[in-house]
């Protein structure tokens, strides 16, 4: 069984792209589970064609305790028989949504979802590993294989880089490593090549390269993957190509994450960010006329 | 357990339903709800009472937490280990001492009844306390080195943050060379400390059995006592007393207890649990694991000590037989006479109970040794099989109660007088305030042991102490 971790930006397109990826790998015959580690609990909504799964947590708050639940109250059978998990959360601003995590993860373990015909589980995280909790996925014993999903614009990079750090915590203490970007095009300039740079500067790959296209949203309103919607549409085989890269990827590092310094000259080098000159910093309008 | 029906006069299925009816009259419609099915008369067979469920919110309860469980029951007792409270420092301050597992050894060189806590401040709630854990382990490495292990009990905020003890447990294991055990038993985890004791028994069976083996054979008589924290003493009474019966006792667990033994155990031939409620868990690990059959024993009161030795003899050859009845012979009179002095003073008194895993159920017969009645019994933590385990040993239509309020204790106590209620340190000044003799049945009230021969004579004469006392003749409430 192989267990991966997917981090990245908020708003990137994280759980879409393992949505279809997952079906993809699905489509090749693989048996996956996904847990979505996000309060928002769109991890598995594409894959059940439900607008919301039960969580394990709005469960938990339903009942009193996470002893009280039984694993297939949480654990539904979605496309390809994949299995989805919510681990679910409090809505912004209050309580401790890492913490569900953590439950949601140690219920799955303690009642036994991972088993031995599982060929892979995909954990959906959200953007930022902002406490422990969302460190769980990658804990030991737990995901040893990250994707980060990013794009060319400047933010996703930083965001990438971020998350590059944050594995190499772990990865040096454990056996976590990176596999590669996943670059969910927004259609910027040079994004091939801007990507590309950033994923060798990090020691890893850009493993695939998703083009946009809008049959992504016309599959999203059917609450469908592309692969499922429409398999023979050149986007499904995007990320069949995707599935079968990650299935093959012999490429797992230690990422090297770059100083600020370095990935700002980056995006100078790609014209993505201006030089910044010093002699204006600090200087009103007023005064610079 | 007793097969006649035991009864005490003046209590029915229908005084004792009624006097429950009287008690939740006052709740809101919701609360009493959810109390009603924790409280009922005792119906002789199966569990009668809901338990094992979330307190209901607004009311006192004597619950404690997962840590709690796992610190002061399970982990805490073994000596030759260092037991760390991880987290802001009052969950370890207030959890210091307070179970009075006693130790043998010298403290800071061979045993370590002292207090270890990572004292979280906020930056440690901030930046995470994992650094902060590493120097700690090292620190108490180097300072008792004699120590055979170190457990890590996660306090709340550490589970809260995501703190990953399990990693640094590993790591520093590893560079110090010695067991660290991490356990997370976060407070807020479950109902009750009843969890902890699981996420405790779990952690033994992943980290400490079987990772040491007894240096000298294994004979046909060893045997583990499980379930036996040594509160007030009572290993050092029951562990000779099985002893003097011809077993060879090669750990106990946990009281007084030695890590390297306790790892050792998946070689013993049968495990003597007293404590079921905390420590099945183990026993059932055992048994599928190593085959080692286990048997639930009682050693309060001479009557059921004399049933228990009789029922683990019969597990074992004429040699263990013989000595079990010459043991049996040898205190039977000594025993009757402890009877014969306090039974005038205490015969017809009736006492209440409500404690932790095994003592609602366990100290019923003693009392009756000493000519009492037991006539309610309830626990904090319990799950169905326990009180499946507590309806015979209760008589009948007495009332049963989970999770007790302080409001429902004080109502019962009001309506049954007792003359005696064995509870915990929560409950002790309520009830001596209404003027009802108490005595502190989770730590023996600074007394103990209570356990085996050797402890009855000492919970006899308490007992006696406490309802005979002039105290309570002498003050008059001015209320």
């Amino acid at each position: 069984m192989r267990q991966i971790a997917i981090y990245g930006k908020g708003g990137i397109g994280k759980s879409t792209t393992t949505q279809n990826t997952v079906a993809g790998l699905a489509y090749l015959g693989k048996k996956v589970m996904i847990v979505g580690c996000d309060p928002k609990a769109d991890s598995t909504r594409l894959i059940l064609h439900a607008k919301a799964q039960s969580t394990v947590m709005d469960l938990v708050r339903e009942r009193g305790t996470v002893e009280d639940l039984e694993l297939e109250d949480v654990l539904k059978v979605g496309y390809g028989d994949t299995k989805c998990v919510e681990s679910g959360g409090p809505e912004p601003g209050v309580g401790c949504a890492g913490r569900g995590v953590i439950t949601a993860i140690n219920f799955l373990e303690e009642n036994g979802a991972y088993t031995d015909d599982l060929d892979f589980v995909f954990y959906d995280v959200l953007g930022d590993v902002v406490c422990g909790g969302f460190a769980m996925p990658i804990r030991e014993g737990k995901a040893e294989e990250i994707y980060i999903v990013c794009s060319g614009e400047m933010m996703a990079m930083y965001a990438a880089n971020n998350i590059a750090k944050g594995i190499l915590k772990y990865a040096s203490s454990g056996k976590v490593r990176l596999g590669g970007l996943i670059c969910n095009a927004r259609k910027t300039d040079k994004e091939f090549e801007l990507v590309s740079a950033l994923a060798a500067k990090l020691g890893t790959q850009m493993i695939h390269f998703v083009p946009r296209d809008n049959q992504v949203q016309r599959a999203e309103m059917r609450r469908m993957t592309v692969i499922e919607y429409s398999p023979e549409h050149p986007q499904a085989q995007e990320y069949r190509t995707l599935a079968e890269k990650i299935q093959n990827n012999k490429m797992l590092v230690v990422p090297t994450p770059l100083e600020m310094e370095e990935l700002e000259d980056l995006l100078m080098e790609y014209g993505i960010m201006e030089a910044e000159d010093e002699a204006v910093v600090g200087v009103a309008e007023a005064a610079a006329r | 357990m007793s097969t006649e029906i035991k009864k005490v006069e003046g209590i029915t299925k229908e005084s004792t339903q009624e006097m429950i009816d009287r008690a939740l009259e006052i709740y809101p419609d919701k609360a009493k709800k959810k109390r009603v099915p924790h409280l009922a008369p005792n119906e002789g067979e199966g569990a009668c009472v809901k338990s094992n469920r979330k307190t209901i919110p607004g009311v006192m309860s004597a619950r404690g937490c997962a840590y709690a469980g796992a610190k002061g029951v399970v982990w805490g007792p073994i000596r030759d280990m260092v037991h760390v409270s991880h987290g802001p420092v009052g969950c370890g301050y207030y959890s210091w001492g307070t179970r009075r597992n006693l130790m043998s050894g010298i403290n800071g060189v061979d045993q370590f009844a002292m207090q270890f806590t990572s004292d979280f401040q906020e930056k440690d709630i901030v930046y995470g306390g994992d650094k902060k854990l590493k120097t700690l382990l090292q620190e108490a490495k180097e300072l008792f080195p004699l120590a055979k292990g170190i457990s890590v009990l996660s306090e709340c905020p550490v589970g809260l943050i995501g703190d990953d003890i399990n990693s640094v447990a590993k790591a520093s294991a590893k560079e110090l060379d010695i067991p660290i055990i991490p356990c997370n038993c976060e407070g807020f985890r479950g109902v009750s400390q009843s969890l902890g004791h699981h996420i405790s028994n779990d952690t033994i069976r992943d980290y400490i059995i079987e990772t040491r083996e007894f240096p000298e054979p294994i004979g046909p008589y060893d045997i583990a006592l499980i379930g036996e924290y040594n509160i007030g003493g009572d290993a050092w009474s029951t562990k000779p007393l099985l002893e003097e019966c011809g077993f060879n006792v090669k750990s106990v667990w946990t009281g007084d207890g030695e890590m390297e033994k306790i790892a050792a155990t998946h070689q013993v031939k049968l495990n003597v649990i007293h404590c079921y409620r905390s420590m099945n868990y183990m026993c059932k690990v055992m048994e599928e694991k190593y085959g080692i059959p286990w048997i639930e024993l009682n050693f309060f009161g001479p009557t059921k000590i004399r049933n228990s030795l009789r029922k683990l003899a019969e597990l074992f050859d004429d040699t263990i037989k013989e000595k079990v009845e010459a043991v049996i012979a040898k205190y039977d009179p000594l025993m009757q006479a402890v009877i014969d002095e306090y039974k005038p003073r205490l015969e017809r008194k009736k006492v209440m109970l409500y404690v932790g895993g095994l003592r609602p159920r366990h100290t019923v017969n003693a009392y009756e040794d000493l000519g009492m009645a037991v006539v309610g019994s309830g626990y904090e933590f319990a799950h169905g099989d326990d009180y499946e385990r507590t309806s015979p040993e209760m008589p009948e239509a007495t009332v049963i109660y989970d999770d007790i309020t302080e409001y429902e204790f004080e109502q019962f106590a009001d309506t049954l007088k007792p003359d005696l209620i064995g509870s915990g340190i929560k409950e002790k000044y309520l009830f001596q305030k209404m003027g009802i003799p108490f005595r502190q049945m989770h730590s023996w009230d600074y007394s103990g042991p209570y356990h085996g021969y050797k402890g009855f004579p000492t919970f006899a004469r308490d007992v006696d102490m406490a309802i005979n006392s002039p105290t309570w003749s002498l003050v008059k409430a001015p209320f």
